[in-house]
């Protein structure tokens, strides 16, 4: 496990901050916790890169539009593609190198960890203040071979979703004991699809961000609070809950930017406040 | 219910996150009712933190002991649940059951593009195996306000959802199961949703998703694999559970 961690590439030595997304649950909104961190934190002015470790279903690719790009070659690896007007975010994913956007990858262990070395190793990041890893559900072939990629690197910690049902919990309190175990730190737990506010019996006139917010009564289509109550229980910092939000999962769908197009909606505070406190935790520790 | 005269048993190979324990309400033990087996890798777990680091070989010798050791008596029905993915555990366990008859693979998805477009592989994958589809579950689609019973689209199918997906892939629409709060309560108290609210409309589908399931297999064959790829979550997985009276 040492040895293969000893040779240093310089493709990452630009980047200062590594991030991991990591979840028990599929579904629970790794990918999109992930690519609304790096529009806030790229709308923030810093260069922010995606790294997309989920080879059977990369999702990142189409939240932000870039679908049917490629990857090209330059002399010091894979160029990553750039999304958006001013080219702000760099990502790497599976998804630009499918011949077809269906095709499934049918493949064990040992080539998911040889793609995901050479993801590492391999993509030409440039400078960048944060590189935020987007990871399949689990702990297992792609998690020990993504951290111990990354371990030499400037890895900052990882930030675990989780949705509030005690099923999803269930599997980060697993997550915990692979940071753990990994010596990976936990820069705290996002509760994703907190609550719902029905548009229908809201009042539209008051639709005011938090205050708005705070004012509706929520439907709490899953049970809530889950996350808070593990991240008191495990010791570590609770990042915050981010409501259902039509206007979100539809931004997604259609690759627009939410944290730009709507400042008032209900998982907008949210996510600001997350975004905060990862930029204050990268301030602590640079 | 409708599975209820029949001798069930499920697998849970989602070695790295186990839900079903949970969700039966099951603390140790492997049968939930007479009528139904239970075997999963949280059984073996000393406490609820205990994380499954494993790569693939030793997941796959895990699900072959499952097949191999476990002693799982005379059944009607196998349901295997998969974590998400085309991986290890997909192909461990087609190739494991080969020798026997798979009848089938349910697929389950949410409205959204985002989690179709994981799911066409998923179909893809069962193409490439050679993997029998029984047809795609929405799961998760519109919810319906407790307070004022309007529907709203959380999770919008902006490309037409399973059923333009599955007309466009000619694989069969189970049903849709819309987002009910208590399906979520019910999973994390272990209680079986069906039982608790037998007349609600997510029961009803459930219902008929069951019902579309025992016609489209042959009750003479015995294995059905329960897949999902992104989104493995609590209620996509109810759809297997009965009701837990037995019928006299």
């Amino acid at each position: 496990m040492e040895g293969m961690g000893g040779e240093r590439n310089t493709n990452l030595l630009g980047v200062r901050h590594i991030l991991l997304v990591l979840s028990g649950k599929g579904g629970v909104g790794k990918s999109t916790i992930c690519t609304e961190l790096a529009l806030a934190l790229r709308h923030r002015g810093h260069r922010v890169g995606i790294l997309d470790v989920d080879l059977c279903g990369p999702s990142i690719p189409r939240m932000l539009r870039v679908q049917d790009r490629a990857v090209h070659q330059c002399d010091s690896g894979w160029v990553p593609v750039f999304v958006g007007q001013d080219r702000g975010i760099a990502l790497m994913s599976i998804g630009f190198l499918l011949e077809r956007p269906d095709d499934a990858v049918v493949w064990r262990g040992p080539k998911k960890n040889a793609l995901i070395k050479q993801f590492v190793t391999d993509v030409a990041w440039g400078d960048l203040d944060f590189l935020i890893v987007d990871t399949p559900p689990g702990t297992s072939d792609e998690h020990i071979s993504t951290v111990e990629a990354l371990r030499h690197y400037k890895l900052l910690g990882a930030i675990l979703v989780t949705t509030p049902q005690a099923v999803s919990v269930g599997d980060v309190r697993r997550e915990l004991t692979f940071c753990k175990k990994t010596g990976l730190r936990v820069l705290g737990i996002v509760e994703n699809m907190s609550s719902f506010v029905c548009p229908h019996c809201s009042g539209s006139g008051i639709r005011d961000s938090l205050l708005f917010f705070l004012l509706q009564e929520c439907t709490n289509i899953f049970s809530k609070g889950g996350g808070e109550e593990l991240a008191k229980h495990a010791g570590v910092p609770f990042l915050g809950c981010v409501p259902l939000d039509p206007q979100l999962s539809q931004s997604l769908e259609e690759g627009r930017d939410f944290i730009q197009e709507f400042p008032k909606s209900s998982a907008f505070p949210a996510l600001a406040h997350i975004t905060q406190q990862i930029l204050d935790t990268s301030q602590q520790s640079s | 219910m409708i599975f209820c005269l029949d001798m069930v048993a499920l697998l849970d190979i989602d070695i790295c996150g186990p839900s079903v324990p949970k969700m039966m309400g099951l603390e140790g033990e492997q049968y939930v009712e007479e009528n139904l087996g239970v075997m999963s890798v949280g059984f073996l777990l000393s406490s609820p933190d205990d994380a499954v680091i494993w790569r693939g070989p030793k997941k796959n010798g895990l699900i072959k002991q499952f097949l191999r050791d476990v002693d799982w008596g005379e059944i009607d029905y196998l349901i295997v649940d998969t974590p998400p993915g085309t991986s290890d555990e997909h192909l461990s366990i087609v190739q494991y059951l080969s020798a026997t008859h798979i009848d089938g693979a349910v697929i389950v998805t949410t409205p959204q593009e985002i989690s179709l477009q994981d799911v066409r592989k998923e179909i893809n994958f069962c193409h490439k195996v050679k993997l029998p589809i029984i047809g795609v579950v929405e799961n998760m689609s519109g919810f319906v306000c407790p307070k004022c019973k309007n529907e709203s689209q959380i999770f919008p199918p902006t490309t037409g959802g399973a059923e333009k997906m599955c007309q466009n892939l000619n694989v069969s629409l189970l049903g849709k199961v819309p987002l009910d709060p208590q399906i979520g309560k019910s999973c994390d108290s272990g209680q079986s949703f069906l039982s608790e609210a037998p007349e609600s409309p997510a029961a009803l589908s459930y219902r008929s998703i069951i019902q579309s399931v025992k016609i489209n297999i042959l009750p003479l064959h015995n294995c059905l694999l329960h897949m999902s790829n992104c989104v493995n979550m609590a209620p996509g997985f109810c759809f297997l559970l009965f009701d837990p009276k037995p019928q006299d």
